[in-house]
């Protein structure tokens, strides 16, 4: 039973970062139905910008916890400028051609910045030094959770409410809903398109690089590449529950998450992302809309 | 109030106003009728700036606006109720028209507005918690004209309002139209096919043809025109 609990939490964990990640896919994706494949790179440019924030102050002798937060807080603003940059350059200028254009000028843009760090950085595995600390509290329960866990399940909850608030009561929220349904009628009645596509866009960079500090703290290494394994798992978790549906990617990102876990524990861990895509596979067979997707009913 | 000014239109390569110009003072009715594919919607895209004309001047009260963002153009009071009345499908009826009151910021008459439309279209109230795309097409449309009375337009565009409804719906229709004209002073600039219709609620009218306007005269005048009752009333 502890073993089982054990990789339900495990799943847990892993869901809730593929969760905040597949966020940032679904919210771009229900505004301007495009796949922003360089999304995963955001989530890398946020981790290598908290370990760069984390080694300057690190050195003066700072207290871990204010660091991990001072690195996660400059990660996220870090990120939020690629974001909001990648559109402006890479998306903005395509935003009437055929949606192969800006697809392309995506996979672009994420070969660009994996090679970018690549050059600015290095190639090789970097340390990730994890400063969350241990909490006594859950002492009892380490045998089958640490404090890192709980850590991302705690931070992964409070953003989605958050951002739950967010869309759901604030002006922007509400204006970024009436534009992911209708472009055209939503600038009729006088809502900036361009400011909703940029903010959404920053937002979605914002819980990226939140996904991308705590992964990072949690395996303890990064390198350029960790943006596309895990972009393209956040984007099937985004597919699995649903793209364009909020809830749905959380889903998406729990379920995948548990797969994975299980699989790796019950089974072998060679097979991790064979039933990950497998998954895929088979929601794409018989429910193409994804679990909590709306198949787009149109009227004439 | 409006003066649209010679205006050539392009859906790429194709001309689709081919120097349009009118005029709509304060407090008007005007109706703009004409066969399919005459530019009539366009017009009135032009003016919002959904499909800014290339060449020409629109100016809404002495602002020159045809070089405006549509979010701008709305902001200066020009609400369009467009062709298909794009209701936000996933949004509730009241939602709909909470989006319509996005740039206002007097919460309290916002929501006196939702009474009066709720009043005007009873059948909205009953439907206030259901989502937009869920409402019959004479639903639909009724919200679609309440979500624009909730922007408080100086000026409300209407696009063919009585496409695909049937004509019980499309008597109700006119008649709040014409209301909405009378309650607040809201000049409106109708688009519409059913020219019959159009000409008996306006005060003046223009027929287009072509991309371009090619009589203009009181909404009398043209119900009595011989060349307007061969083309576009049936008579």
């Amino acid at each position: 039973m502890d073993y089982f609990l054990e990789l339900f939490l495990g799943g847990l964990t892993r869901g809730s970062i593929y969760a905040l990640i597949a966020l940032g896919y679904t919210m771009v994706y229900g505004i301007i139905q495009l796949i922003n494949f360089a999304h995963g790179e955001i989530y890398m440019i946020g981790a290598f910008t908290a370990l760069i924030v984390i080694s300057v102050l690190m050195s003066t002798g700072m207290n871990p916890v204010a660091v991990i937060l001072i690195a996660g807080f400059v990660a996220v603003i870090y990120s939020c400028a690629y974001g909001f940059t990648l559109e402006k350059i890479a998306y903005k200028p395509l935003r009437n051609a055929p949606r192969l254009s800006a697809l392309i000028s995506a996979i672009g843009m994420s070969l660009f910045l994996q090679n970018y760090v690549l050059l600015a950085q290095t190639c090789d595995f970097l340390p990730f030094p994890n400063l969350i600390p241990d909490f006594e509290c859950i002492e009892p329960f380490a045998h089958i959770i640490g404090s890192t866990d709980v850590v991302i399940l705690v931070t992964t909850a409070v953003v989605m409410i958050i951002l739950t608030i967010l869309i759901r009561y604030t002006k922007i929220g509400k204006a970024m809903r009436a534009t992911s349904q209708d472009r055209v009628m939503a600038s009729l009645m006088g809502i900036d398109v361009n400011t909703v596509i940029s903010f959404t866009f920053i937002l979605g960079s914002a819980t990226a690089a939140i996904g991308g500090v705590l992964i990072a703290s949690h395996i303890g290494m990064i390198n350029f590449y960790i943006g596309f394994i895990a972009g393209i798992k956040a984007f099937v978790a985004a597919v699995l529950g649903g793209i364009g549906s909020l809830p749905g990617a959380v889903l998406g990102g729990f379920v995948l998450g548990w797969t994975e876990s299980f699989a790796t524990g019950y089974i072998s861990s060679d097979y991790e992302d064979v039933f990950a895509f497998l998954f895929l596979v088979l929601i794409l067979i018989f429910k193409p809309s994804g679990i909590l997707g709306r198949s787009e009913q149109s009227k004439v | 109030m409006l003066i649209i000014k010679d205006i050539h239109t392009f859906y790429g390569h194709i001309e689709a106003l081919k120097g349009v110009t009118l005029e709509i003072s304060e407090g008007e009715i005007v109706t703009l009728v004409g066969s399919n594919g005459a530019g009539k919607s366009t017009t009135l895209m032009s003016v919002c700036g959904i499909s800014p004309p290339r060449t020409g001047d629109i100016h809404f009260m002495g602002i020159p606006i045809h070089n405006l963002p549509p979010h701008k153009i709305a902001s200066l009071g020009i609400c369009q109720v467009p062709e298909g009345r794009h209701i936000f499908p996933h949004l509730t009826v009241a939602e709909n028209l909470d989006m319509g009151a996005f740039l206002r910021n007097d919460k309290r008459q916002v929501r006196r507005d939702v009474e009066y439309v709720f009043e005007l279209f009873p059948v909205l109230a009953k439907r206030k918690k259901q989502s937009g795309g869920t409402l019959s097409g004479g639903e639909q449309q009724m919200l679609a004209i309440s979500r624009a009375i909730m922007a408080k337009p100086k000026l409300l565009l209407l696009d063919e309002p009585s496409l695909g409804l049937s004509p019980l719906v499309v008597r109700q229709i006119f008649n709040i139209i014409f209301k909405i004209n009378e309650d607040s002073r809201t000049t409106i600039f109708l688009v519409e096919q059913n020219a019959n219709l159009a000409l008996k609620i306006a005060h003046r009218g223009y027929v287009m043809e072509n991309g371009k306007v090619t009589i203009a005269d009181s909404a009398g005048n043209l119900v009595r025109n011989e060349e307007v009752k061969k083309a576009y009333l049936g008579i």
